[in-house]
């Protein structure tokens, strides 16, 4: 198999492709963020004028509320109360199956693809 | 023949017998450094993060979690010890991808590496602030802003990390202990063995307050436990016998983490409402307030200090290594593969990456940061069993010699498959949107590699190791 020669890259080209990776990253990570997408899906029950019986908390969490500061129940209440919606349809959770199982399939067919030109050039075709 | 095909267990003695490669990174590292490289990175998820399992599905999920996740990491560290003290190059499991699958999958998970490194780097960092932010609180100086902390702290481990990787482990040797010490010391302080105990498990715990799918929940956070003990591997090209020293260093620090991991969660779960603990910033330094003791209110909140330095340190020892690499491969521009002519560090992809955490150290939530680091954590555990499974296929047992062969194959693979599909359903349980739009991410990376970036890179030359051509090519 003829040897690949890679095209010489200038500096420009290299800074480009550094600040391409860069936006990717950065949008990937920030863009829910700023859309309000992201982070945990918590609910808050709200509870009229709180009480340690009321949020279901023995003597032993009073106390034990009391020296993390939480000097009263309505203090302590909103921690009390944030549940995690598990909540989901199925739906959602076949497209994330499908979107995790297609990325690494796309990736393992390209790799190969790749890793095969890599095999041939290194030590010859048979 | 190059430096790295020189480090294969079949030709060792040569490259053992040699302190420095020319040009290339020192290698002066032992098994203690290894530990400490993984303890040190890890070590933190006990004092902050792991407790977020808690807040997903309850005490006892977190403890279910914590015990699978230590299955997880098990598996982790038997496939990586296998396949690492044979490919023994900085980078890590990219070099191993690059060798094993294919030039697509090495630049996905040399981006793993970078990422679920940064981002926990960014994380320590964010929690110096917050112990900073807290200690100042306590001491009546209420108000204090804690980004000058995050800044100081980034940019120190930055540094250190300029000026040579043995003082840098070295350093992490020493903090990784005292943290390590200082929770034995808690849970000593605290136990009924020595007289009257704060702990009220009794009275603390309740049952499961989501039932058990709050235990599949609990999974995401639970690899907090130990996320980064894989970390090990990307000093391979600095230590001195990689066949013994990273098997060695990075199964002791699974058993290391094992057992801080639990007495923590005993600890915690003894004398904070579960409530409080799932969304608390620093739980053993506020387990060491609830103790009633001065003195362990002082260790802990240093043991915290060291243990968020200890792993910012080594998460940057890391990332920059893989950054390197893909820079040396011209994966990146080549520009990063330099090293330093006096240090023999990788300078350059050390101070690249420095303004990356400190965007996210000062921009992101810390349960979010947590998160993006554990799913690229996550996308690269998956990558683990199609590797070891790719290896032993492509090179059975008998046609290149292996420093270390894990027991039992292929079941710690497809043990390890099937926890990583139950912890991508645990991250959508609650954190649906971050994981799809990490895979987009992904996505679209590669597709600029493949098409863009690959064209600049020499095909040959990337395949280092002295190895037969693999089978069913």
């Amino acid at each position: 198999m003829a040897r690949y020669t890679p095209p010489p890259q200038s500096k420009l080209g290299q800074i480009f492709d550094v600040i391409v990776l860069l936006a990717l990253t950065v949008g990937a990570l920030y863009i829910p963020l700023w859309l309000g997408m992201a982070g945990s899906a918590q609910l808050h029950d709200t509870v009229d004028a709180p009480s340690w019986e009321s949020l279901q908390q023995n003597a032993t969490m009073v106390e034990q509320w009391a020296k993390l500061g939480f000097a009263d129940a309505e203090a302590a209440a909103p921690l009390i109360t944030a549940r995690f919606d598990y909540s989901f349809s199925f739906f959602a959770l076949i497209a994330v199956i499908v979107t995790v199982l297609g990325y690494y399939t796309m990736m393992l067919k390209l790799s190969e693809k790749e890793y095969r030109d890599v095999i041939a050039e290194k030590f010859g075709e048979e | 023949m190059s430096d790295i095909t020189r480090n294969t267990p079949g030709i060792a003695e040569a490259s053992e017998a040699a302190p420095t490669q020319n040009g290339g990174l020192l290698r002066v590292l032992g098994p203690a450094h290894i530990w400490a490289l993984g303890v040190g990175i890890v070590l933190v998820g006990e004092y902050m993060g792991w407790n977020f399992a808690v807040g997903k599905g309850g005490a006892y999920a977190a403890l279910i979690a914590c015990w699978f996740a230590g299955i997880l990491y098990s598996c982790v560290a038997m496939i990586d010890s296998e396949v690492t003290s044979t490919v023994a190059a900085a980078g890590g499991q990219y070099t191993q991808a690059k060798h094993i699958i294919g030039p697509l999958m090495a630049f996905n998970v040399g981006l793993y590496l970078v990422f679920a490194y940064t981002m926990l780097e960014a994380a320590n960092a964010i929690t110096v602030g917050f112990l900073v932010e807290t200690v100042a609180g306590m001491t009546g100086h209420e108000g204090l802003n804690p980004q000058p902390f995050i800044v100081l702290a980034i940019m120190f481990l930055a540094w250190l990390n300029y000026r040579g990787v043995l003082a840098t482990l070295t350093f992490n040797l020493v903090i990784t202990a005292f943290a390590f010490t200082a929770i034995l010391i808690l849970f000593l302080a605290t136990s009924p063995l020595f007289g009257e105990s704060p702990l009220k498990h009794a009275e603390l715990m309740t049952g499961l307050p989501y039932g058990w799918l709050g235990v599949l929940a609990a999974m995401h956070f639970g690899l907090w436990f130990y996320l980064g003990i894989e970390g090990t591997c990307q000093a391979a090209e600095e230590v001195r016998s990689p066949s013994r020293s990273l098997p060695f260093g990075t199964l002791a620090g699974v058993m290391t983490l094992a057992i801080a991991a639990t007495l923590t969660w005993y600890l915690c779960v003894g004398l904070m409402p579960w409530e409080y603990l799932g969304q608390s910033g620093a739980p053993l330094f506020d387990a060491a307030r609830m103790s009633g003791s001065t003195a362990l209110t002082v260790l802990l909140g240093i043991g915290t200090l060291f243990a968020t330095l200890a792993s910012a340190n080594g998460c940057i020892n890391d990332a920059s290594r893989a950054w390197f690499a893909m820079g040396r491969d011209h994966y990146l521009p080549s520009w990063f593969g330099a090293v330093h002519p006096v240090y023999r560090t990788p300078y350059r992809s050390i101070i690249f990456l420095v303004p990356i955490a400190l965007i996210f150290a000062l921009g992101a939530p810390l349960d979010q940061v947590i998160t993006f680091s554990i799913l690229s954590g996550l996308l690269e555990y998956t990558f683990m069993p199609l590797n070891v499974i790719m290896f032993r296929r492509k090179w059975p047992l008998d046609t290149i010699k292996r420093g270390y062969e894990h027991p039992f194959h292929p079941v710690p693979a497809i043990v390890l498959l099937c926890l990583c599909g139950i912890t991508f359903f645990a991250v959508f349980l609650g954190y649906g949107t971050q994981l799809v739009a990490m895979i987009a991410f992904y996505i679209v990376v590669s597709l600029w590699f493949h098409f863009r970036r690959y064209r600049f890179v020499q095909r040959a030359a990337q395949f280092t190791m002295p190895w037969p051509k693999p089978q069913g090519y």
